[in-house]
């Protein structure tokens, strides 16, 4: 398995197009005090994509987020969004942005509407153009009736359709997203996919998100895989997966894990990982392999799966780590 | 960006009268004090080089007013806090608007609050016994403003920086009260010992707060002799508010969010 440090075959060559992109950064690198969040990250996303940064928490993404949407300064390295500089022509650049917290920056003492037009105001909008456009807003996210109730009246899925309902009255080109589907039932993630879906489609909005989701990565056009501020992949999240090559075995036990991978492990001469509890395998003619699990540690395993390739495992395989790391158990490296 | 610095205002006073409590918070402690400290103190205190007549709640009347701004003030400032820990402030800082503006919408904001809640106060006058004239309403008004204005910014340069209201109550206590106490606002620097006297005549807010009594006694002058003159402590006092707002907005543009 490739080691983090390895360059990786997946490390695709940053795309090209200088006009077309939406946003194009060389080189960042941030520092919060001593610890470096980010380190020499280098993309460019295009017009129209819908792209997401994926990574554990901790990876980088976040301050990657708020460095885009000028929530913190730029530290070092060059970044070009909407065709502006984000240092020496930052307004021009917040004017045509649209950004949707993960906490959503809506104010709890003031209706829906009363949100929506303070919004409008902050971006220069007003009289019949702005009253329109609550309308327009309010209706798409299926709040209509609610406009007039105070947010704090709301339920969590509700603010977060006035905060995508506020980050889009200006009409941005560029959307940014930070972990959007944290906190939304499945039912209302697909929904707000759907809508991210249709925005890029009907209005060529750019849509650029971060995430820790695998399924939503997924839906993505082209994934950066971000891990201790490091960029260690940027691809279509199919071609990140077609990689690793064969299929994934996943091996849940009965009994102790640790025991019977150890087993595995020697028996069949295999370097297996886990993750969450599951014996990961990664190995061309994966069904063979199910055989011959079977057939040896019938007893003590629970369920054997056998699929192609997750994002998962693309990380797992780019960084010889888990994607959630929780604490210091984590088997960092090989 | 006028439009910016409305809607931000707009957003600060509505905000504030929807939280009933807080309105009233304001203007009842001061009263509270007002009412106990002018009757504890009435037998015992006597205005140094003043005529004997002055009772205590009449000499502390103006110090309430002061006191009446200062709440409002720091309740508009908490919002800050506030508004950072509910994200409200991200939504804010990603928008075209500069950080001056910002500020100045929230200092315009705590001001006009504080201005509201004290010409409130201003109508009780008749009672602490201050005859006003109508050009001493006018002048209590600018002068209200100014200190409010002040005060407001002191709020916010603390408010930038912090991240919990716990935080912001305690430098509060350790600042903000102080500084009115020691502005002649509780007890005149006449009578007070040399080294606190000093201490009061190099707060700032001792101006404002002599520009604020000597307002209210436009119509009757001459009783303030041991009082900084009207016009110098105006003039320090438009100083002290503008001063204390370019500090507020270096420290919004240097904070970092969240």
């Amino acid at each position: 398995m490739a080691s983090a440090s390895a360059v990786s075959p997946l490390r695709a060559a940053i795309p090209q197009p200088a006009a077309e992109s939406a946003i194009e950064a060389r080189d960042i690198n941030f520092f919060y005090g001593d610890r470096q969040a980010l380190k020499n990250v280098s993309f460019s996303i295009a017009r129209g994509e819908i792209f997401g940064f994926l990574g554990p928490n901790g990876g980088g993404k976040t301050t990657l987020f708020k460095l885009l949407s000028t929530l913190v300064a730029c530290q070092t390295g060059a970044v070009r969004m909407l065709g502006r500089d984000l240092v020496g022509e930052k307004p021009a650049i917040q004017r045509r942005m649209g950004v949707v917290f993960q906490h959503p920056s809506v104010d709890d003492k003031l209706t829906v509407r009363e949100n929506l037009e303070h919004h409008g105001h902050l971006y220069g909008m007003r009289g019949n153009r702005l009253r329109e456009r609550c309308r327009q807003m309010l209706e798409r996210v299926g709040l209509a009736e609610r406009a007039g109730d105070l947010v704090e009246t709301l339920s969590g899925g509700l603010r977060r359709r006035t905060e995508l309902a506020k980050a889009l009255l200006h009409e941005p080109e560029l959307l940014l997203l930070d972990e959007p589907s944290t906190g939304l039932d499945p039912g209302a993630r697909r929904e707000f996919n759907d809508y991210l879906a249709h925005l890029r489609r009907d209005e060529g909005v750019t849509i650029v998100l971060t995430t820790h989701y695998m399924e939503e990565a997924e839906r993505c056009d082209r994934i950066a895989i971000l891990d201790e501020g490091r960029m260690v992949a940027i691809a279509p999240p199919g071609e990140l997966k077609e990689q690793i090559g064969g299929d994934v075995v996943a091996v849940r036990a009965t009994g102790d894990v640790g025991a019977l991978m150890a087993k595995i492990d020697a028996a069949m001469g295999l370097k297996s990982t886990l993750v969450d509890g599951t014996i990961r395998i990664e190995r061309p003619r994966g069904h063979e392999l199910v055989r011959d699990l079977v057939d040896r540690f019938g007893d003590q395993i629970e369920s054997v799966t056998f699929g192609k390739p997750t994002l998962e495992d693309v990380f797992v395989h780019l960084t010889g780590r888990r994607f959630f790391t929780e604490g210091a158990g984590a088997n960092s490296g090989e | 960006m006028l439009l910016q610095i409305y809607t931000l205002w707009k957003r600060e006073v509505v905000r504030f009268v929807r939280q009933r409590s807080r309105v009233t918070g304001a203007l009842l402690q001061p009263l509270v004090f007002w009412a106990l400290l002018g009757i504890g103190f009435n037998a015992s205190f006597r205005l140094p080089g003043a005529p004997a007549k002055v009772s205590y709640a009449e000499y502390f009347y103006p110090g309430v007013i002061a006191l009446v701004l200062l709440f409002t003030a720091i309740f508009a400032t908490i919002s800050v806090i506030e508004d950072r820990k509910q994200g409200f402030l991200q939504g804010v800082l990603v928008a075209p608007i500069t950080r001056r503006s910002i500020v100045l919408s929230q200092a315009m904001g705590g001001t006009t609050l504080a201005l509201v809640q004290g010409i409130i106060f201003l109508a009780l006058a008749p009672i602490a016994g201050v005859a006003l004239s109508l050009s001493a309403v006018a002048s209590t008004i600018v002068i209200m403003a100014l200190v409010a204005f002040a005060l407001t910014n002191m709020g916010l340069i603390i408010a930038w920086r912090l991240d919990s209201t716990q935080g912001f109550h305690a430098i509060m206590n350790l600042i903000l009260l102080p500084i009115w106490m020691l502005s002649g606002a509780f007890f005149p620097a006449a009578g007070a010992p040399g080294w606190l006297a000093w201490i009061m005549r190099v707060n700032p807010m001792t101006y404002g707060m002599s520009a604020l009594r000597q307002s209210l006694y436009l119509a009757h002058p001459g009783s303030f002799a041991s009082l900084p003159n009207l016009t110098f402590s105006a003039i320090l006092t438009v100083a002290f508010a503008l001063l204390t707002y370019v500090a507020a907005v270096r420290v919004a543009a240097r904070a970092a969010t969240i």
